[in-house]
């Protein structure tokens, strides 16, 4: 297919685009295969904006007279408006926008078109692989093996090719087991407690059905992470009664008399068409307009946005006390084990595992806990919070995610060593890139696109030493402790860098930003000048003494 | 001492808040001053330090096996639950708070026994501290336009203003007069703020007595003097902070607000600010929220809302920005009122003050507005307050509300203030700690007679001492935001304005972030000023070497300077270190405890007065730790993590609950 074709207007000029909180300015507007750009050809403030066709959410259009007016919602929740002289030209750019930016082949989208503007100096395809993990792993414990079973996605299509299962359980029994969890998604490995040797499993829901089957591989794969003696916990994401009905339909829940020595606790975290309707309003309520203090809470309460964070931070809280305060091992699953399992456990690394709260590690779970454990992002990302589509896969899960992790960052501001933009950027990426790192729905699809050969990996982009200064947080001192947030809700905020980015005035608080990066700098610096005259007064001091003698 | 029936009692339980299954287990002592409450066993002695004065409510309730439970409110939003084993000495406690809480006269007061051991001297230096003449000669008046009017020098115009005021030069002695004679208590229209860029002016009164129809021409005439001092200027606004209803309501009882067909050149304003009832109501509400037990996010938020503080906080500073704007931009003066004129109207000037003028921003600035529109112009602090027994009617947070102003702002321009958080909490502890003179009685003629000055220290002084405690590290003195007017957003602008869990919250230390980015600031610019010094001795020296090199004589002490870097190493390691170990050090805001202060083992009943003199000092100590009910709050600080064995009894329940 041709872009040009879809292209009847590739260019206007006396275009006016409308922003919050900056002044209207006047330019030209250009449409590519991929890109909306817009620049203002005045020489006092000459601005560029480029705008993703991916990232737009929706665009809805109206005339007065021959002056037509887009309004462009993007899925970064910002919201821009056109007003484009001539109506044959709207109408064209209009149309255009909206074939452009709901294209359902994956291999049309930007990330294969894009070519890096800068060196690669570290392919991030490769920068994440579960076999460092493993032999991360293998030095503090043999009690894990490296399992190629799901080398061809036979096993589970919505595994790697490779995962992390207890050693004393062959590839035989994994398939056996695979049969008996729903998906495929037998339990494996998802985090190693090295204080206690204490594991985290994660998994889909088992396949009991009504006559209550069983699998005994599959009860002894969770026992042998066990310490004789000790108990598991079986962490469920669905209330007890949903878990209940699942058994109708084929699904089911661990129960006591065959899992015996696991206890088994239900949690309620919402899922799918629940989550996205709570996002669109909460997103509705952040943009009204209006200047009444009172319905602005009970729009915020109404949206049960911030009961959902409430919920999700409880059972990760949880599952991390189960962890390192029982010295409990724990399997953590809700149905599919594809949204809020992996929600729960990696939010439990954050709160149990210092490393996950650098950059690097961070981006290693993101990859280990989301992208190669299957969480389908191209369904769940495919709209945001404007479509009016109510398609039923979408689902700020990730998102929730982020922001999950923003509220421990906002409770441990000196404990992380990314700051709110790293985070507000991987939202950005996971729903319009120009990188491949989040397309498809897991590594089975990713191979058959051949996104490593062919797209750049956010990765290679983002760990570079120029861009990773944007996102280093001047307060991080590592901490290696635990660090247990509050989930009050006194103690949760809404996420103002997100949800209000684009309708409160941010250069006070930018300011602010820059002055806290300042006042460190210039504390380093003087550090290391202090240090360098130090050496260079020692040595001076020793040479005279040479002399002396 | 007559009034405390029951000096001691042991085997007393200090209840969580939040979970009852963490109960400590303590001594209870009841002194002329302080409820104390000193942990058993425990290695450190923790200390619960409770002001009488701060006691806003005391409720028994009914006995249960183990014992009978007290509550004990405080003005400073924390909350005290003991359970005494014996009904008759939980009585006896009872009886004596209650009569202890409740002071009938001044002399009862902690300010007159507290003494921080500060010479005359030192007690006259600290009240020069704020001088309020210094203020309107920095405004840039007595000049061509405004003098001081010496005509309510025995407080014979208007008992609850000041002795000095700056009016307009325009109005005589007879105006003014004749002007306070038609104002609710005689509060005749006086300068608050005069801004020296335009001559415009925020002046203040109360309501009028207009009635339906009356009229008073020298009020009439005090207004013209007011706008002929603003030369630039054919207007003045004349803001009335009550709802337009209640305004009009009070014309029925004689008093009311100006009609503009009488008073030339005025244009006249209502902005809806409720009155100190709704306000007391609201509060009230808002803080049943903050004590519920474990809240889900519905609640809180519902309640939050049904309590309708933040709308009026934003109703306050709305008629702030109102005439901070009409000052900055249109350069017109503004008339404010309410009913007397001493609740909202201190409020808003106080609000616009500190939008226009940097100064008001810094510590120094904001000790003398709160002197100036608080303090000096008859804020009924002994009332609103309740520090001695009287009215609860007339209880009402309106200073408080003031201070969230200040922090909402702060929320918005975190670099426009030079002082911190932790500055207005403990002005706020203090309004009501009765420890300092400051804020006692209700107007400055009672304040005069009662020699307040001489009798009593002034928390300024206090507050001066230990400025470094209360510095916004994000605050340079050449940063934009510190410059002019600040312009809050006005709309949209309702997801501005954020419940302020750091006050309403404060003793609940497991609900605030656990690592303050404001200590670790201030530490490395502490760190940094050393590294200053260092680098300019090190610099020195180095000069000084080269110097010798080619004349050969060496002059350092070399012993000496490696002491100094071993200094500056070990404040490395400390910040090298976890956060967590720094945060702890410097954690002191705002749980730190007697017993972990600068005198450690001074004892408890000595009544050794200036270990209070810090309000932190009297939060509970409670450093705690362990598994909590993950249904309210999180297993624990990270800072404080308990060994690993702590964790082995926690109750399985406790999150299964959930």
């Amino acid at each position: 297919m041709e872009f040009a074709e879809l292209i009847k207007t590739p260019r206007a000029d006396n275009v006016v685009l409308h922003r919050p909180f900056h002044l209207a300015v006047e330019g030209t507007l250009c449409l590519t295969g991929h890109h909306l750009i817009f620049s203002s050809r005045r020489q006092d403030n000459a601005e560029e904006l480029w705008l993703l066709h991916s990232n737009i959410d929706s665009i809805e259009k109206r005339f007065v007279g021959s002056l037509g007016t887009i309004v462009i919602k993007c899925k970064d929740l910002r919201i821009i408006q056109l007003d484009i002289p001539g109506m044959e030209e709207c109408l064209n750019i209009a149309s255009s926008i909206e074939v452009l930016s709901t294209l359902d082949s994956v291999t049309l989208m930007y990330p294969f078109f894009y070519r890096p503007m800068f060196e690669v100096l570290e392919d991030g395809w490769s920068s994440f692989l579960l076999e460092q993990e493993f032999e991360l792993l293998s030095s503090v414990t043999n009690e894990w093996r490296l399992s190629c079973v799901n080398k061809e996605f036979s096993v589970c299509p919505s595994y790697p090719p490779v995962v992390i299962v207890p050693k004393s359980i062959d590839d035989e029994a994994l398939r056996k087991v695979a049969l008996f969890r729903h998906g495929g998604r037998f339990p494996v490995l998802s985090y190693y407690h090295k204080k206690n040797g204490m594991a985290m499993l994660r998994s889909s829901q088992p396949l009991t059905g009504t006559n209550g089957r069983r699998c005994k591989e599959d009860e002894k794969l969770v026992n042998s992470t066990l310490r004789s003696g000790r108990r598991g916990f079986v962490i469920d994401t669905r209330p007890l009664a949903v878990a209940q009905q699942a058994r109708a339909k084929g699904g089911g829940f661990e129960q006591e008399v065959h899992y015996p020595q696991w206890r088994r606790i239900h949690k309620c975290i919402e899922r799918f068409n629940i989550l996205q309707e709570s996002f669109i309003k909460l997103v509705e309520a952040c943009n009204d307009q209006s200047h009444n203090m009172d319905r602005w809470l009970s729009k915020l309460e109404a949206s049960n946005w911030l009961t959902h964070i409430k919920e999700l931070l409880t059972a990760a809280c949880l599952a991390a006390q189960c962890i390192d305060r029982e010295g409990a091992s724990v399997l953590v699953h809700g149905s599919e084990g594809t949204d809020s399992t992996l929600q729960v456990t990696s939010l439990a690394q954050i709160i149990l595992d210092p490393r996950c709260r650098t950059i690097r590690g961070f981006e290693g779970l993101v990859v280990r806990e989301w992208l190669q454990a299957g969480h389908p992002f191209q369904q769940r990302c495919a709209q945001s919070a404007y479509s009016n589509s109510k398609q039923k896969w979408e689902a700020p899960v990730f998102l929730l995610f982020l922001e999950c992790v923003w509220q421990i960052h906002r409770q441990f501001p000196c404990s992380f060593e990314f700051n709110e933009q790293f985070l507000i950027m991987l939202f950005e990426h996971a729903y319009a890139s120009q990188f491949g790192t989040f397309l498809g729905n897991n590594e089975n699809e990713r191979a058959k696109l051949k996104l490593p050969q062919k797209t750049m990996s956010l990765w290679s982009w983002v760990n570079r030493p120029e861009e990773l200064s944007r996102f280093q947080n001047p307060l991080y001192e590592a901490n290696s402790l635990v660090i247990w947030p509050s989930v009050a809700p006194q103690s949760l905020q809404l996420w103002e860098g997100v949800f209000l980015r684009w309708n409160r005035p941010s250069r006070f608080l930018e300011e602010a930003e820059e002055e806290r990066i300042n006042i460190i700098k210039y504390n380093k610096e003087l550090q290391a000048k202090v240090n360098a005259l130090r050496r260079q007064l020692a040595e001076m001091e020793t040479d005279e003494e040479v002399l002396e003698e | 001492m007559e009034h405390i029936r029951m000096p001691k009692v042991e085997n007393v339980r200090l209840l969580d808040r939040f979970s009852s299954r963490r109960a400590v287990v303590g001594t209870l002592y009841l002194t002329a001053t302080h409820v104390i409450f000193v942990e058993n066993g425990s290695e450190t002695r923790k200390e619960t330090w409770v002001l009488h004065s701060q006691i806003s409510s005391i409720e028994k309730q009914a006995t249960t096996a183990t014992g009978c439970p007290l509550l004990i409110r405080c003005k400073n939003f924390q909350v005290i639950q003991l359970v005494i084993p014996q009904e008759r000495d939980c009585h006896d406690v009872y009886i004596s708070l209650i009569r202890l809480a409740r002071p009938v006269k001044y002399e009862e007061l902690y300010c007159f026994s507290f003494n921080p051991k500060l010479d005359k001297e030192e007690r006259e230096q600290g009240w020069k501290l704020v001088d309020l003449n210094e203020e309107y000669n920095r405004m840039g008046v007595p000049n061509n336009y405004w003098q001081i009017s010496d005509v309510n020098r025995d407080y014979g115009v208007c008992d609850s203003y000041p002795t000095e005021v700056y009016v307009p030069k325009s109005a005589t002695a007879h105006i003014i007069v004749g002007s306070s004679k038609f104002r609710s208590r005689r509060r005749f229209p006086a300068l608050s703020y005069y801004c020296k860029g335009n001559n415009a002016s925020i002046c203040r009164s109360s309501q009028p007595l207009s009635g339906f129809s009356a009229r008073c021409l020298e009020d009439e005439q005090m207004l013209q003097a007011i706008r002929k001092a603003n030369p630039g200027s054919d207007f003045i606004y004349v803001v009335d902070t009550r709802p337009k209803l209640n305004a009009m309501a009070n014309r029925a009882a004689g008093k009311g607000y100006e009609n503009e067909d009488n008073y030339s050149n005025i244009k006249f304003q209502f902005i809806g600010i409720e009155n100190i009832h709704v306000m007391r109501n609201s509060l009230q509400k808002m803080l049943e929220v903050c004590e519920l037990k474990s809240p889900s996010m519905s609640d809180f938020l519902w309640g939050l809302e049904n309590s309708g503080w933040l709308r009026h906080i934003k109703a306050i500073m709305d008629a702030g920005i109102f005439i901070a704007k009409a000052v900055a931009e249109e350069g017109v003066s503004v008339l404010v009122h309410c009913s007397d004129g001493w609740d909202r109207t201190a409020q808003v000037c106080s609000v616009a003050s500190l939008l226009l003028d940097p100064y008001y921003r810094t510590m120094k600035g904001f000790m003398v507005l709160i002197e100036k529109d608080w303090v000096s112009f008859g804020h009924k602090f002994n009332h609103r307050y309740g520090n001695l027994d009287g009215d609860p009617k007339e209880i009402s947070p309106v200073i408080d509300q003031f201070i969230e102003c200040v922090w909402q702002l702060m929320e918005q321009f975190p670099c426009a203030f030079e002082f911190n958080e932790r500055f207005l909490i403990h002005i706020q502890h203090h309004i009501y700690s009765c420890q300092f003179g400051n804020f006692l009685c209700n107007s400055q003629k009672e304040r005069r007679e009662l020699k307040i000055k001489e009798r009593t220290y002034s928390l300024w002084a206090h507050l001066w001492k230990n400025r470094a405690d209360y510095l916004n590290p994000l605050y340079r003195p050449d940063h934009s935001q510190t410059q002019g007017t600040l312009h809050p957003q006005i709309a949209p602008c309702n997801f501005l304005y954020k419940f302020w869990s750091g006050m309403y919250n404060r003793f609940e230390k497991g609900l605030h972030p656990r690592q303050s980015v404001t200590d670790y600031l201030m530490a490395v610019k502490e760190e940094t000023q050393q590294l200053e010094e260092e680098l300019e001795v090190l610099q020195e020296r180095l000069a000084n070497l080269q110097k010798s090199q080619s004349g050969n004589n060496k002059v350092k002490s070399k012993q000496q300077d490696q002491s100094k870097q071993f200094g500056l190493y070990t404040s490395n390691n400390s910040l090298a270190n976890t956060p967590q170990e720094y945060s702890n050090d410097l954690k002191s805001f705002p749980s730190r405890s007697p017993s972990q202060g600068d005198e450690d083992s001074a004892l408890i009943l000595t009544q050794d007065n200036l270990k209070s003199s810090d309000p932190d000092l009297s939060a509970n100590s409670d450093q705690e730790s362990g598994v909590e009910d993950l249904s309210c709050r999180s297993p624990s600080g990270g800072g404080c993590l308990p060994s690993e064995d702590s964790g082995k009894d926690s109750d399985e329940a406790v999150f299964v609950a959930g």
